[in-house]
């Protein structure tokens, strides 16, 4: 049977190094099975985070020769085999064991957004075309796969005024939600810095869902911050309908 | 020990980013030297029927009131509107900018960044406005590609009708595609079925965004064209060719 050779960050936020597993490779093996034989038969210490191996839970993110992927959904024949298989963790969150990152940045930038919020006297009933759009945004299973390669976070460390590609999935999935009433522009000018975003769409490339992040939801909520913010003719219009109002009143 | 960053780094394997930026770089670089010259040369735009796409809409061709070459007054329109558009940006921020250089490959420390925040990036909000001036420009593209079918002898189909008609086309498809243009068809409704012409705007926006997905083919193959057409205008205007007539 063939051989594999993975070398795997053992440490924990104090430090660490990778350690090399020698693993027997069979037809339709995964990554997280390679890792699972070392925790089996190596390392019964390894810490590494998985739940379905079905690629629905999004537990199990690490960087596999430097790409951010799911573990068990990364085939071992799609990796060259005549080197070592590097899998580190995720690079953009603090390590607590191993493979295992503490993601706890994410729901502190999720407890920022205003959840679903019914329009006053919203009828209860939508068509699928409206509907559409949301349900692309609803595949997100949580990966922080996006977060962690999107370079604000990654290189640039902007974790206090940036949100990060899956929370504007997230606001998407509201803001174009038809039965939903309220507007979260402000809140990603200002609070979850969309600004920040230069769409050059790595979140895209490595979302396990195929979400399609960039073009579908976060250019989107650029235009409707650009609607609200920045275009002038825009807010002169929004003054005069304004002062027509008052002036019905 | 080393650090958990430090033993990262080192045992990152790294991916190879130059040959995606390279392509970006080098033809980028040479669409803008080319064009600058052409737009500084201001001569050879047009010859018989045809008008370099780069000189139209054609103002003050006699230099009355504007010494320069004519592309120079309208250059900044299609400019600002390729500059600001969305896919072009995700390109050249990579390619120039190495922000990021490629996704999961580090960029140089110690750097400020402010993304789209501050000036002088803040101004691609105003893509929008390039996209209304890019349509004038359309229609003028389209007027010179029929034009091109009208010779002086009457109507026919010469080689260079073909070039423009094709480049007119293309930069049809660029501008149908545009990420502005399918928020302001539908995009921006949250309710298609609760808006007055919620209808045809969906169907619009459905429509616009199958040559959204394409956005990057189009951004390229037209900006291959704008720079053909102009380049073969030259040749049959400067006589280093001759214009073989189809029909
Ligand atoms: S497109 Fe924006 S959010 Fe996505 S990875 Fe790039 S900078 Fe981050
Ligand atoms: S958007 Fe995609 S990559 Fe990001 S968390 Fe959701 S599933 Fe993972
Ligand atoms: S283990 Fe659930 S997504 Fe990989
Ligand atoms: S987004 Fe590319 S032209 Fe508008």
């Amino acid at each position: 049977m063939a051989e594999a050779v993975l070398k795997i960050f053992r440490g924990t936020s104090e430090g660490g190094a990778t350690a090399e597993y020698r693993v027997p490779v069979a037809p339709g093996m995964v990554v997280l099975d390679a890792l699972h034989h070392v925790q089996k038969h190596a390392a019964p210490d390894l810490a590494v985070r998985w739940n379905c191996k079905a690629g629905k839970c999004g537990s199990c993110s690490a960087e596999v020769n430097g790409r951010p992927r799911l573990t068990c959904k990364t085939r071992m024949d799609s990796l060259p085999q005549d080197q070592a298989i590097t899998i580190l963790p995720m690079k953009s969150f603090p390590v607590i064991k191993d493979l295992v990152t503490d993601v706890s940045w994410n729901y502190k930038v999720n407890k920022k957004i205003p959840p679903f919020t019914p329009r006053p006297g919203a009828d209860w009933k939508f068509s699928q075309a409206d509907i559409d759009r949301v349900q692309e945004f609803r595949k997100c299973i949580e990966c922080f796969l996006c977060q962690n390669v999107c370079h604000v976070v990654r290189d640039h460390g902007k974790q206090e005024q940036f949100g990060g590609p899956r929370f504007f999935v997230r606001v998407a999935g509201l803001e174009m939600h038809p039965l939903d009433g309220l507007s979260r522009t402000k809140l990603l000018k200002d609070e979850l810095g969309i600004g920040f975003c230069n769409i050059t769409k790595c979140c895209t490339e490595v979302c396990p869902e195929g979400i399609h992040i960039t073009d579908n939801a976060i250019i989107p909520l650029k235009e409707r911050v650009v609607d609200d913010f920045y275009d002038p003719v825009l807010r002169l219009v929004r003054k005069i309908r304004g002062a027509g109002k008052a002036a019905d009143h | 020990m080393a650090s958990v960053g430090d033993a990262r780094l080192a045992d990152a394997p790294r991916e190879a980013w130059w040959p995606q930026v390279l392509p970006v770089v080098l033809v980028l670089s040479a669409f803008g030297v080319y064009a600058t010259f052409r737009a500084f040369e201001g001569a050879f735009y047009e010859w018989g029927p045809y008008l370099s796409p780069f000189y139209s809409p054609l103002i003050d061709a006699h230099h009355h009131y504007w010494p320069f070459s004519p592309a120079l007054l309208i250059l900044g329109g299609p400019l600002g509107f390729r500059v600001t558009c969305y896919y072009y940006r995700k390109a050249y921020y990579r390619a120039f900018f190495l922000d990021p250089p490629a996704c999961s490959v580090a960029e140089r420390p110690g750097r400020h960044y402010s993304g789209e925040t501050k000036f002088p990036f803040i101004l691609q909000n105003a893509h929008r406005y390039f996209l209304y001036l890019a349509v004038v420009f359309l229609a003028f593209l389209w007027h010179d590609a029929v034009r091109g079918f009208f010779f002086g002898d009457g109507m026919g189909v010469g080689v260079g009708s073909v070039v423009l008609l094709v480049n007119v086309i293309l930069l049809t498809l660029y501008l149908f595609s545009c990420h502005s243009l399918r928020h302001l068809a539908g995009g921006k409704l949250d309710c298609f079925s609760c808006t007055t012409f919620g209808c045809p705007r969906h169907s619009t926006w459905r429509g616009l965004s199958v040559l959204n997905e394409r956005h990057m083919l189009f951004a390229w193959l037209s900006l291959f064209s704008v720079g053909f057409a102009d380049f073969y205008v030259r040749l049959v205007s400067s006589g280093a060719i001759r214009d073989p007539r189809l029909l």
